[in-house]
């Protein structure tokens, strides 16, 4: 038998149409501190990357604000990601079946989601852009810390700050991309979007793309 | 000797090189004056150096700096490093010269070496916060500067250092303000030895090969130009007694070359990034034209109602 796939919080109303809750109000705000402070991120983190971009650090108060700002919104992201990392790794756990999802990731792209192994509270492609961001941000929570120079110039060499720029920056182009794929997924999957601002889902969404998670909410599996 | 740079005339004069003159801009394109000026350098023989410091000094007084008083740990080197206010510093080394049993004390003025393929200006971020003018002098702009410190990430010499006070990044000028008049800089007009001269590329080399040439007759058989290709050569050049050697003149680079991190973070990466999201982007609005939205279905609903009804 396998694992509950219900989450504490999660819930079912039933009615015409039926409810799900899907997100706490906790994680929900920790969920959009994580996504502002992301945007934020990418956007300075773009306009010192690339002269073309150089203009965005306006949004910022200029270049050298630019440049102080940046790392204290990373470390806001990583504790707010460390958040969210502890609320929904358990569910997050690759499984067998998401494999044989991720195989047949051109139905998945055709919206032929019958022909999909029943999926829990998050499917293949949730659980991968999961854990590709946990990966990512903490490298790039750590490459961050060793170009820091205003607090940690003095720890390391040059040589180590040179490999630490490269692996940034081609770390957080890597991010943008997983990025934009799950902002993409949440508005090409019609109804998504209102888990994460009101927290709740209609029972069709669940039945159609996370099957097995309402069915072990309805049977009050845990 | 060496002519060294007249004085110039006290009457106001129109700058020799400015904006106009510029052959590369930080993290921006520039179109390259027509006519190049004549290339400038500083050559520094390392042979006549006393290690007066007389230089260092120079520098401070004309840039209007202050060094912070330091520590003596038992060496010349004074302060231990190149700093925010200390753009040149003479390192001094002792060597030990197995071959004529000879004890050298080798003091070499460090200091930015103004590359002709600067990799300071290739790192740097911030619009115009580097220039290199068409003469060669590679001069940082602190109003643009953002205090990144890239450009130390880029200098293949360890030269720039960010300021603890406004967070910004100093080196030598070259003393582009008294080169725009006609005066030489500051070091070397204070140099007692004629240690460090100025002028034309072309007159320094002239005047190396003379140095050479006489040091060679004295017994140092390597004695050569440092001139370092791996940057296209550089506009402060070092007359060495050990040319094969320069790395025993405190470290400075053999082969000096802008690291390929740095070219790889800077050239490819760029590129390949930027079209790396828009495909990203791009995949998402035409997956979205081939597919459309991935829509739930009232048969879906209908399902849940089903599923949960057995709650009610």
């Amino acid at each position: 038998m396998s694992k509950s796939e219900v989450d504490a919080g999660d819930g079912v109303h039933p009615g015409k149409p039926v409810i799900v809750d899907r997100y706490t109000a906790a994680a929900r705000i920790n969920h959009w501190i994580t996504a502002i402070s992301l945007v934020l991120l990418a956007l300075s983190g773009l306009a010192l990357f690339t002269p073309y971009l150089y203009f965005l650090t306006g949004l910022f108060g200029g270049g050298q604000l630019t440049r102080i700002i940046h790392p204290w919104i990373g470390v806001v992201l990583f504790l707010s990601f460390m958040g969210l990392f502890f609320r929904f790794f358990r569910l997050n756990l690759w499984e067998r079946t998401d494999s044989v999802w991720m195989g047949r990731l051109r139905d998945v792209l055709a919206n032929e989601e019958n022909k999909l192994p029943e999926v829990g509270k998050y499917n293949a492609g949730q659980k991968m852009v999961f854990w590709s961001m946990s990966l990512f941000i903490l490298v790039l929570i750590t490459s961050g810390v060793v170009i820091w120079d205003q607090y940690f110039g003095n720890y390391f060499t040059i040589e180590q700050k040179r490999i630490a720029v490269l692996i940034h920056s081609v770390t957080a182009i890597v991010a943008i991309c997983v990025w934009i794929v799950h902002v993409y997924a949440a508005i090409w999957v019609r109804g998504t979007i209102g888990a994460m601002t009101r927290g709740k889902v209609t029972g069709g969404w669940a039945w159609r793309h996370h099957r097995r998670w309402l069915k072990d909410l309805v049977t009050g599996k845990h | 000797m060496f002519t060294p740079v007249p004085n110039p005339t006290t009457n106001p004069v129109a700058a020799k090189f400015g904006q106009q003159d510029l052959i590369r801009r930080s993290a921006s394109s520039v179109t390259a004056p027509a006519k190049r000026q004549t290339e400038v350098a500083k050559l520094i023989d390392v042979s006549k150096c006393i290690g007066c410091k007389a230089c260092q000094v120079a520098c401070l007084e004309w840039n209007n700096l202050t060094e912070e008083v330091g520590v003596n740990v038992g060496v010349y080197d004074n302060p231990h490093d190149l700093t925010a206010n200390t753009w040149t510093l003479m390192r001094y080394t002792e060597y030990e010269n197995a071959e004529s049993g000879n004890l050298e004390w080798l003091i070499r003025k460090d200091g930015c070496m103004h590359c002709e393929d600067p990799g300071c200006l290739k790192a740097c971020p911030a619009p115009g916060a580097i220039v290199q003018y068409s003469n060669g002098i590679v001069d940082f702009d602190h109003d643009k500067c953002i205090g990144c410190g890239y450009c130390i990430k880029g200098c293949p010499f360890n030269i720039p250092r960010i300021s603890q006070v406004d967070q910004k990044a100093y080196k030598c000028s070259l003393c582009s303000d008294r080169l725009a008049v006609g005066q030489g800089p500051a070091c070397a007009k204070a140099c007692p030895t004629q240690a460090i001269v100025f002028g034309t590329k072309d007159e320094m080399k002239q005047w190396a090969d003379h140095r050479i040439k006489d040091l060679k007759s004295r017994g140092f058989k390597n004695a050569g130009l440092y001139d370092p290709p791996g940057v296209g050569g550089t506009h402060v050049m070092y007359v060495l007694q050990h040319a094969d050697k320069p790395q025993i003149y405190a470290g400075l680079p053999n082969n000096p070359s802008i690291s390929p991190l740095v070219e790889v973070w800077k050239g490819v990466t760029k590129y390949v990034g930027l079209a790396a999201i828009g495909a990203f982007a791009a995949f998402g609005f035409l997956h979205h034209a081939v597919a459309g939205a991935n829509r739930v279905t009232a048969e879906d609903e209908k399902n849940a109602e089903r599923l949960t009804e057995g709650r009610r």
